[in-house]
C-alpha cells in the first residue's frame, strides 16, 4: 500500500479527525489531534491491511522563528510537532503521522505540553519518547518511566528547542 | 520497574537487603563497548533486573545539524557509528539527495555500494572480535583488527582517512577511487574469503562459545518488532527484512541487478549459497548465537556484492559527477529515509524550511532501539551473561548517544 | 637441592672441625645434628626457592607475552633488552615497584595488606617439597604429594581475603567465585594425584619420580589407558585450580573488571600475580613429577651416572641435566596453559561448576578405579617393557638418609610403608 491508500483508509475510518498533508517535495503526512493519538495508533497497528507494527522513529520539531529577519516570511505560529514514522515489515510500506502541540501548555508557569504516550502500543516508544522529552520538553502521559535519557537528570532546559541557551556552568564545570 | 528509591541515581548504594545487591557496571567497564552504564540488581550471580543509562557520549549532533548546511553535516555522521562511517555518510547523503530528488549516476551507485559493503565487512569484523573479547578470548579481536586494517588501507587510498571518512557526500563522493584500487580490493577479497572459515572454527563452532551463547537472551519475533530492533538483531530473530531489498526505492535502486541473499532463517534453514557451518542443535532462533551467526554470514554476502560491483563499475567509462554545492539550497519539505547500516536501520530525517541549512535534522539510531531491548533480555540470566547479550546486540555508543 | 647444600655444609664443617683435630667420622655425626647447619641450609634453600619463584614469574610473563603475541599474529615485546624483549618483565617489575600503593578508603586496611602475602606464601611454600632433581629438594617429605595439594589449597585464602577486604562489589564477586571454584576442583585434582601414588605405592615425590627412570615408556602416563586419561583430567583441573583461562572467572575482565585484584596496584598486585604464576609452575611441575617421568629424559642417557654414584661430581652433573629436564617439561606444560588461555573463550561460573562436579569428579573416579583394577588384575602395562626398577627404588631409600628427613620418615611410616625398612 502506498501513502494515499493508507491515508484513505484512515480517513474513511476516522473522518474529519485526521488531516491530510500532501507534500510536493518529500514525505507527506497525516495530522492527528492529540487526544485521538492512541486510538489512531491502535488502528494503524492492528488493522490487518495496514499492520504498521514497527515504529521507526519518534521525534519532534520545534517551530519557533528566532531570526527576526525571517520572521516576516514565516507563515506559522510557534508550535511543536511530534512526528511518528511507522512501517510494516511484512507489507513493506511506511507512514508518517504528526501531532501538533503548543510550545508550552502554560507559558507563565513553564508547564510543558503533553500528549498521550504510545509506549503501550510500540515498546520502542519507551526510550524514544524519553528522548523527545529530554531534548524537546514534551511530556508523555501514561509513560512508564518519564525521565531524561541523554542529558543528566538535573539538566536545565531542553536542548533541541530553538530558544534554548546553553548554560554557562554545569555542576561547577564551565561549559564554554 | 525499579524500586522508586532506586530511580534516584544518587541513591544507588541501596543495598541494605542481604539477599540482593545493586551493582553499577560501567561507564568505565571493559565490556560495555564504550560508555554504557548498566545498573544491575543481582541475587548472587543471578541478575534480577537491569537498567541501562546512556548519554555519556552525547555530542549534540542533531543540534549542530541545525546550524550547518546539509553537506557540512557529513563529518558529524562519521562520528555516530565510527566503525561504519561510510554507511553513515551514505545514509545522510541519500536523505539529502532524496529531498532534492537528485539520483546519482549508475557508476556512482556501484562505487558507493562497493565502499559501503566494505564498510559493512569492517564493522562486522570488529563486532565479531569484540564479541570474542566479551566472552574472554582476546585473539579473535586481533585477527579481526588485522583484516580491518587492510580495509582501512583501501579506504585510505580512496579518501585519505582511516576512521572518519566523510567520503560519500550528497550528490556523489569526494573523489573517484584511484587507479589500481579495484585490483587491490580484489586481492584483499581473495585473501579474506578463505580466512572466514578460521573464524568459524575459532568462535562460531567452538564448544565453549556455543555454551556461552546458545539458548541465551532469546528475542522473540514479536518482541523484536515491538522494540524496533533492526539489522542482525531483527534477522537473528527470524524476520525476513533487509532494507537493501525491502527499503525505500530511492535506496534499493543501488542494489538493483545485484544477486545477494538476505541472511535469515527461513523454514528452519539459512541460505545455502555458501558452505556455512551448520546451526548447532542447542541454538534456538533469536538467541545470541543466531545474532552472531547472521553477522558472520552477512560478511560473505557483502563479499559477493563487492565482487559483482567491480565489473559493473568498470563497464561504465564516463567519469563520475561532482558532488552538490556546499551551500546547496534545499526545497521546503521533509524527508525521512532509513538505510541498512551494519548495525541496523540507520534513519536520517531532514526537515527543511527552504534554506541551505536544515530546520531540523534527525538521526534515528539503530543501536538505540536495539539496546532498549536489553532490560527485557537480561531478566534472570547470570551476571556473566550480560557481556554475552550486550555483545550480541553489537552496540555502538557513539551512535546511541549521538 | 637441600641434599646438595647439606653436603656442602658438611664439607665446610668437616674442614673446620678437621683443623681442630677431629676425625672425619666424628665430624659427620656432629654436622648432622648441628642446628646451625640446619638453619643455614634452610636459609639458603629458602633464598634459592624464592629466586626460582621470582625468576619463574619473570620468564613466564615474558613467555606469556611472547606466545600470546605470536598466537595473535603480532610480535609481542621486541624492544626492551634487545631483539626479543628479554627484559620486558624486568621493566614491568620496575614500573610496578614505582607505582603508588593505593589502599581504598572502603577497604579493610590490614586484611587488604595481608592478602597478597598470604597468597604468595602459599604459592612459595608448595615449592618446598617440589624436587627439581634427584635429591635437589628443600624438604624430602614422605607425604610430598599430599603436602603440595594441601598448601596449594591455601592460596585461595589470600584471594578470598583480597576480594573481601577490597570493599568493592566486583572484588567480592571474584573472591566468591574463586572460593567456590578452587574448593570444588581440589576434589578431582586430588583423585588424579592418587593415581600415581597408587601405582608407585608412595606419596614421596622422589620415589614416584625414580619409579619412572629409564625409557619414556616407564612414565606413569603410559602405564595404562586410565592413567593416560587421568593425566589430562589432572591438567584440566590444574588449570582450573590455578585460575587460568578458560576457568579464570575470579578475574574475568569482561565481567568483573579485574575480579579480586580490581583494587590492587603496584607491588601488591604483582605479588598476587607472582602467586598465580608460581602456582602455575607448581601444578605443571607436580604433573611432570607424577606422570611425565619427572627429571628423567625420554632416553636413559644420564641415568647410569646417578644410579652408579661412583663420583659425586658426575652425580651432580646428572642432577643438573635432570633439573633442566624437569624445568623444560614443566615449562612446556605452562606454555600449553598459555596457549589454551589465548585460544578459548571463558566458561560461565555455573558451567565451570557443572564441569567439575558432573564431569571431572566422575571421570577422575573412573580413572582411579580403572587403574586400581589394572593393578589388581595384574594386566601387563607399557611400563613393563623397560627393565625393572626395584633396584632404583632401593637405591633411593638408601640415599634419602639426610639429617632432617630421618625423623619425619620414622614418624610417617604409616603413610609410606614400602620404602622404609
Amino acid at each position: 500500500m502506498n501513502f494515499s491508500e493508507i491515508s484513505d483508509t484512515l480517513i474513511t475510518h476516522f473522518g474529519d479527525l485526521v488531516l491530510l498533508h500532501k507534500a510536493e517535495v518529500g514525505d507527506s503526512w497525516v495530522e492527528i489531534p492529540k487526544d485521538k493519538l492512541l486510538e489512531v495508533g491502535r488502528f494503524l497497528k492492528e488493522n490487518p491491511q495496514l499492520q504498521l507494527t514497527y515504529l521507526n522513529s519518534v521525534t519532534a520539531v520545534d517551530y519557533l522563528q528566532t531570526d527576526p529577519k525571517k520572521l516576516k516570511r514565516t507563515s506559522w505560529e510557534p508550535h511543536i510537532k511530534v512526528v511518528y514514522h511507522l512501517s510494516s515489515l511484512f507489507l513493506k510500506h511506511t507512514f508518517v503521522i504528526k501531532v501538533t502541540l503548543p510550545r508550552w501548555s502554560d507559558e507563565e508557569q513553564n508547564r510543558l505540553p503533553s500528549l498521550p504516550s504510545v509506549s503501550s502500543l510500540w515498546s520502542t516508544a519507551d526510550w524514544q519518547e524519553r528522548e523527545v522529552f529530554d531534548l524537546y520538553g514534551v511530556e508523555f502521559t501514561g509513560h512508564p518511566d518519564m525521565r531524561r535519557i541523554l542529558c543528566p537528570d538535573d539538566w536545565a532546559g531542553h536542548p533541541l528547542r530553538k530558544d534554548y541557551t546553553p548554560p554557562q556552568e554545569y555542576e561547577g564545570i564551565r561549559c564554554h | 520497574m525499579l524500586d522508586p528509591t532506586l530511580i534516584n541515581n544518587k541513591n544507588i548504594e541501596y543495598d541494605a537487603q542481604t539477599n540482593e545487591m545493586l551493582i553499577n557496571m560501567g561507564p568505565q567497564h571493559p565490556s560495555t563497548h564504550g560508555v554504557l552504564r548498566l545498573i544491575i540488581r543481582t541475587d548472587g550471580e543471578i541478575v534480577s533486573e537491569i537498567q541501562p543509562h546512556i548519554g555519556y557520549l552525547h555530542r549534540c549532533a542533531e543540534k549542530i545539524g541545525e546550524h550547518l548546511s546539509a553537506r557540512q553535516w557529513i563529518p558529524y555522521t562519521d562520528r555516530m557509528d565510527y566503525l561504519a562511517a561510510m554507511n553513515m555518510n551514505l545514509g545522510w547523503s541519500l536523505t539529502v539527495e532524496k529531498l532534492l530528488d537528485h539520483q546519482v549516476s549508475k557508476k556512482l551507485q556501484h562505487l558507493r555500494l562497493m565502499i559501503c559493503e566494505l564498510g559493512r565487512i569492517a564493522s562486522h569484523l570488529v563486532g565479531m572480535g569484540a564479541y570474542g573479547l566479551d566472552l574472554g578470548t582476546a585473539s579473535p579481536f586481533f585477527y579481526a583488527i588485522r583484516e580491518r586494517e587492510k580495509i582501512l588501507d583501501l579506504f585510505e587510498k580512496a579518501c585519505g582517512a582511516r576512521l572518519t571518512f566523510s567520503y560519500i557526500t550528497p550528490g556523489g563522493v569526494m573523489a573517484d577511487i584511484p587507479e589500481g584500487w579495484i585490483d587491490e580490493c580484489k586481492a584483499f577479497l581473495d585473501y579474506f574469503e578463505p580466512i572466514i572459515k578460521q573464524y568459524h572454527t575459532l568462535l562460531t563452532t567452538n564448544a565453549i562459545f556455543l555454551k556461552r551463547t546458545c539458548n541465551l537472551g532469546i528475542l522473540s519475533k514479536e518482541k523484536a518488532i515491538d522494540y524496533g530492533c533492526s539489522g542482525a538483531v531483527l534477522r537473528g530473530s527470524g524476520i525476513d527484512y533487509d532494507l537493501r531489498r525491502d527499503g525505500d526505492p530511492f535506496y534499493t535502486e543501488m542494489y538493483d541487478g545485484y544477486d545477494f541473499e538476505v541472511i535469515v532463517e527461513k523454514e528452519g534453514d539459512y541460505p545455502k549459497d555458501y558452505p556455512y557451518p551448520d546451526v548447532p542443535r542447542e541454538a534456538q532462533l533469536g538467541d545470541c548465537w543466531h545474532r552472531f551467526y547472521v553477522r558472520m554470514l552477512e560478511v560473505i554476502q557483502s563479499i559477493k556484492l563487492i565482487r559483482q560491483s567491480f565489473e559493473k563499475y568498470q563497464s561504465i567509462p564516463e567519469p563520475i559527477e561532482k558532488p552538490l554545492k556546499l551551500q546547496q539550497k534545499l526545497p521546503k519539505g521533509e524527508i525521512y529515509l532509513e538505510t541498512e547500516a551494519p548495525r541496523g536501520q540507520m534513519g536520517f530525517g531532514l526537515f527543511s524550511e527552504g534554506d541551505p541549512i536544515p530546520w531540523k535534522v534527525r538521526a534515528r539510531s539503530s543501536c538505540f532501539c536495539n539496546l532498549s531491548v536489553l532490560p527485557e533480555l537480561c531478566r534472570g540470566v547470570y551476571l556473566a551473561d550480560i557481556p554475552s547479550i550486550v555483545g550480541s546486540l553489537d552496540i555502538m555508543m557513539g551512535e546511541i548517544d549521538r | 637441592m637441600g641434599q646438595f647444600f647439606n653436603n656442602l655444609l658438611q664439607d665446610i664443617n668437616a674442614f673446620l672441625w678437621g683443623l681442630a683435630g677431629y676425625s672425619s667420622q666424628e665430624i659427620t655425626t656432629l654436622a648432622e645434628d648441628s642446628w646451625i647447619g640446619y638453619l643455614l641450609a634452610a636459609i639458603i634453600q629458602a633464598a634459592l626457592l624464592l629466586h626460582v619463584l621470582a625468576a619463574g614469574t619473570v620468564l613466564f610473563t615474558w613467555a606469556e607475552r611472547k606466545v600470546c603475541g605470536r598466537i595473535q599474529d603480532r610480535l609481542g615485546p621486541t624492544r626492551v633488552g634487545g631483539k626479543f624483549g628479554w627484559l620486558q618483565s624486568i621493566a614491568d617489575g620496575i614500573k610496578l615497584l614505582c607505582k603508588e600503593d593505593l589502599i581504598p578508603d572502603e577497604a579493610d586496611s590490614l586484611l587488604f595488606r595481608i592478602a597478597p602475602y598470604l597468597s604468595i606464601s602459599a604459592s612459595f611454600a608448595a615449592l618446598i617439597v617440589l624436587p627439581f632433581s634427584d635429591g635437589w629438594v628443600a624438604q624430602q617429605l614422605n607425604i610430598g604429594a599430599f603436602f603440595i595439594l594441601a598448601i596449594m589449597g591455601l592460596e585461595v585464602f589470600g584471594v578470598i581475603l583480597a576480594g573481601y577486604a577490597s570493599g568493592s562489589k566486583w572484588s567480592l564477586y571474584g573472591a566468591m567465585r574463586e572460593a567456590a571454584q578452587v574448593i570444588s576442583y581440589e576434589i578431582p585434582l586430588a583423585m588424579c594425584v592418587v593415581v600415581p601414588v597408587l601405582l608407585v605405592g608412595s606419596m614421596n615425590l622422589g620415589t614416584i619420580a625414580n619409579y619412572q627412570a629409564g625409557w619414556f615408556t616407564n612414565w606413569l602416563i603410559f602405564h595404562d589407558p586410565f592413567a593416560f586419561a587421568t593425566f589430562w583430567i589432572y591438567f584440566t583441573c590444574g588449570i582450573a585450580s590455578v585460575n587460568r583461562a578458560p576457568f579464570d572467572l575470579a578475574e574475568a575482565e569482561s565481567e568483573l573488571v579485574a575480579g579480586f585484584h580490581t583494587e590492587y596496584s603496584g607491588m601488591r598486585w604483582s605479588l598476587l600475580f607472582m602467586a598465580e604464576y608460581g602456582s602455575m609452575f607448581t601444578v605443571s611441575g607436580l604433573g611432570v613429577l607424577l606422570f611425565l617421568g619427572a627429571w628423567y629424559g625420554p632416553l636413559p642417557i644420564f641415568n647410569s651416572w646417578t644410579s652408579g654414584t661412583e663420583s659425586w661430581y658426575l652425580a651432580q652433573m646428572a642432577n643438573l641435566v635432570g633439573c633442566l629436564n624437569f624445568v623444560l617439561k614443566s615449562s612446556l606444560l605452562v606454555i600449553v596453559m598459555i596457549w589454551v588461555r589465548w585460544t578459548l573463550p571463558r566458561l560461565r561460573i555455573d558451567q565451570v561448576m557443572t564441569m567439575c562436579l558432573k564431569y571431572c569428579v566422575p571421570l577422575s573416579l573412573i580413572g582411579l578405579s580403572g587403574v586400581l583394577l589394572w593393578q589388581l588384575l595384574a594386566i601387563p602395562s607399557l611400563n613393563d617393557l623397560a627393565p625393572a626398577r626395584s633396584d632404583l627404588t632401593e637405591h633411593w631409600a638408601e640415599k634419602s638418609s639426610s639429617p632432617f628427613v630421618k625423623d619425619s620418615q620414622e614418624k610417617v611410616d604409616l603413610f609410606d610403608g614400602r620404602n622404609t625398612q
